[in-house]
């Protein structure tokens, strides 16, 4: 219950940030990553900003046993680069420009973007729904470097 | 210093300080992409109730700011060829990378992950290039 209540202050945090930096008006996205246009530095605001209290939790975390209400940190990341990281990051980073949409942002601006919205997040939930099915695929095509 | 850099600052420590409130008191790393297909591909098994609580605060909060801002305007295509598209890339790409700008990007990032640090490069890059192809050549954005 306790854990329910974090989880909605951190979602509630973080649905206020996205729309308080911009990041839910798809042209700041797209003026970022368009560096032949008319560019946009504010997306390197946004993340350099989340970085600050990120990195310092990060720090928090590496001193303690456990998480504050005794759920156990997230066990240190993996180093490996594969196909799969490469390709599906490619694929992302794809779809992030031509719409101008990122998973965060799409949730943040449900209530508010009106029915094309609706469609990008139907069509990413789909794409969410088959990609075990093609991460297995993926796993047999391309078996381990 | 331009208004929509201060914005995108304060909003940013906004973002990292709900990661950092997901990390230090449920343990947990904050990244939509997994946290949305958690729910959709069944992955997230005991953190369903957590996973689901978070995204309805997500998607609250900022219509409960909106009345401050009057109308906050999100630009998007209504192209529903570009929509599902992009959407599918989207959806696919990040769950096969296993995550995306708040996972790769802001959590991985802030503790120095090589994973983290290599797909937000590859899907920046990406990203650029979608965005040349699909505007300066094609004209389709």
């Amino acid at each position: 219950m306790v854990r329910l209540l974090f989880a909605l202050l951190s979602g509630s945090l973080f649905g206020a940030g996205l729309l308080v930096s911009g990041m839910t008006d798809t042209t700041k996205v797209q003026g970022w990553l368009d560096i032949f246009g008319d560019w946009d530095p504010t997306l390197a605001f946004v993340m350099g900003g989340a970085m600050i209290p990120m990195a310092l939790a990060w720090r928090i975390a590496a001193r303690r046993r456990s998480a504050l209400t005794g759920a156990p940190f997230p066990p240190a990341p993996s180093t490996r680069i594969d196909r799969k990281l490469i390709l599906g990051s490619v694929a992302f980073g794809a779809g992030w420009g031509l719409a101008g949409l990122c998973p965060g942002p799409s949730i943040a601006a449900l209530g508010f973007a009106g029915p094309p919205l609706y469609v990008f997040v139907a069509a990413m939930l789909a794409g969410m729904a088959i990609a075990p099915y093609l991460r297995t695929h993926l796993d047999k095509a391309l078996p381990a470097e | 210093m331009h208004i929509d850099w201060i914005l995108g600052l304060i909003g940013g420590l906004l973002i990292g300080t709900a990661g950092a409130v997901f990390l230090l008191f449920n343990g947990r790393i904050m990244g939509a992409s997994g946290l949305i297909g958690g729910l959709v591909d069944g992955s997230a098994r005991a953190d369903r109730l957590q996973n689901a609580v978070f995204l309805a605060g997500v998607a609250l909060m900022p219509l409960l700011l909106l009345p401050l801002y009057g109308e906050a305007d999100t630009h998007i295509t209504g192209s529903i060829p570009v929509l599902v598209a992009a959407g599918l890339l989207v959806g696919i790409g990040t769950r096969i990378a296993n995550g995306c700008t708040s996972g790769h990007g802001v959590c991985g990032i802030s503790r120095l992950s090589l994973r983290g640090i290599v797909a937000t490069l590859v899907y920046i890059v990406a990203g650029g290039v979608s965005v040349v192809i699909f505007r300066h050549l094609l004209g389709a954005i």
